[in-house]
């Protein structure tokens, strides 16, 4: 998976926030979002750790050490900036103040199921704040490869791993497709320039509805 | 009034056994003095209740290091592989608790509530020997207050009352888990008169604050940060 993909992804997933939203980023990719917000959308983005009006990494030498995302990585405030406990914090989430929320994600099902926490056996980092987010944020959107780095397919008929969030996905966008998630199911909305709609199907295992011509990003 | 002590004889008074919230998030907001001091005297058989693991030798990571800690009450340990390895080897156990859950916990431990209902964690692993209310055709799930014997916390500005004001993202769960506790120390970076705080701009009321210990400023540098971010 080269930086491309990566950039792509970000770049597609900005096109999403519109001015005045207040928007979640988590770690990777999701981060990278905020550098390709389009001229005249200004989001606010909140940090779960307790505060909204975020703005980029420091000037190196211009660090503060009290003030970290929840990547804990140093960055600088906005003007209008705000800080506030974690049950404040938590509040604003659970209680759907926050518009967008996008987040990596290990599997991603037909019902919107999303599995990004824990690999039995393998990894036990803990859900962090990922489960509040997915349950109270108004849209969740999910930035993925469409495979992992064995190839497997990650948008599954059925997450095989422990869940994070129980039907919250909204959105799925790849280096190879961007897939909505309805009650009726997935829905193909846009297939990447460099692929054909076959690609995205047979790197999928979920089943994918096609109502329109899929669009074309890139 | 002059709640100012002595760093060894604030941390004398917690004994072994005790249940410690430990505030922080990824070690910014981690009274880390306090933290030090208590394994100098090496309390043992501790549960702590702290945001994450902290980092290796860094934050609530010192108490896994040192072995004091025997449960970690938290949402996320994935900074620290040695609180991984102590929790594969049995040596300590791991509550995963998700982090907007863990803070209205421990806020309802300290103002007089039960619990609360939340959506946070319906139809996932959290929800196991829980019980499911669905108001208004949503699901929630009951989940109950949580309280500690002490509050190691860290502010900024103290007066002697114990009014505490904090700083930029230090905040995290400091102030919620001073009323959580029995018996709370803070790690304060300047101590001022009483009536030298602005009543208005006081972000704790010292009525929670048991004890302040003095950290000089070249303790409160941190070089934590995660390469990257975190994974």
């Amino acid at each position: 998976m080269s930086y491309d993909y990566r950039e792509r992804i970000a770049r597609r997933i900005a096109r999403e926030f519109q001015d005045g939203q207040v928007v979640n980023l988590g770690i990777g990719m999701p981060t990278m979002a905020a550098n390709f917000i389009p001229e005249g959308v200004n989001i606010i983005l909140q940090s779960e750790n307790g505060f909204v009006g975020m703005g980029p990494s420091p000037v190196p030498g211009q660090e503060d050490p009290d003030l970290i995302n929840a990547g804990n990585q140093h960055v600088t405030l906005k003007p209008g900036a705000c800080f506030f406990d974690s049950a404040t914090s938590f509040g604003i989430i659970r209680g759907g103040h926050v518009d967008i929320t996008v987040l990596g994600t290990l599997e991603v099902d037909e019902q919107g199921n999303i599995a990004n926490y824990i690999v039995p056996g393998k990894m036990v980092a803990g859900m962090g704040g990922a489960m509040d987010l997915c349950a109270g944020a108004r849209k969740v959107i999910l930035a993925t490869t469409h495979c992992d780095k064995d190839g497997n397919p990650k948008i599954r008929k059925k997450c095989t791993l422990p869940l994070t969030a129980v039907g919250q996905a909204d959105l799925i966008v790849t280096e190879k497709a961007v897939i909505e998630c309805t009650p009726e199911g997935l829905v193909l909305l846009e297939v990447a320039a460099d692929c054909s709609i076959d690609d995205v199907l047979q790197a999928t295992e979920a089943e994918l509805m096609i109502l329109d011509t899929p669009g074309v990003f890139a | 009034m002059n709640k100012e002590r002595d760093l060894v004889q604030a941390i004398a008074d917690i004994a072994s056994g005790s249940t410690i919230m430990v505030g922080g998030f990824m070690t910014v907001g981690t009274p880390e003095i306090l933290v030090d001091e208590l394994v100098r005297q090496g309390q043992e058989n501790l549960t702590i209740v702290c945001n994450d693991a902290g980092v290796p030798g860094g934050g609530v990571g010192k108490l896994v290091r040192s072995k004091q800690l025997s449960i970690l009450i938290t949402s996320h340990i994935g900074l620290n592989p040695e609180m991984g390895k102590a929790m594969n080897s049995g040596e300590a156990q791991v509550q995963l608790v998700p982090q907007g859950t863990l803070a209205e916990r421990i806020r309802c431990g300290g103002t007089g509530l039960g619990g609360f209902l939340t959506p946070t964690g319906v139809g996932t692993l959290v929800e196991e020997g829980k019980e499911r209310k669905t108001l208004d055709g949503k699901d929630y799930l009951l989940e109950l207050s949580l309280k500690g014997d002490v509050a190691l916390i860290k502010a900024h500005r103290a007066d002697r009352a114990g009014n505490l004001i904090f700083r930029m993202s230090a905040r995290n769960f400091n102030p919620l888990m001073a009323p959580a506790c029995q018996y709370v120390v803070a790690q304060v970076s300047e101590i001022v008169e009483i009536g030298e705080l602005d009543p208005d701009e006081i972000m704790l009321p010292g009525i929670f604050v048991d004890a302040l210990v003095l950290a000089p400023a070249d303790d409160q540098t941190r070089t934590n940060e995660t390469e990257g971010g975190a994974p």
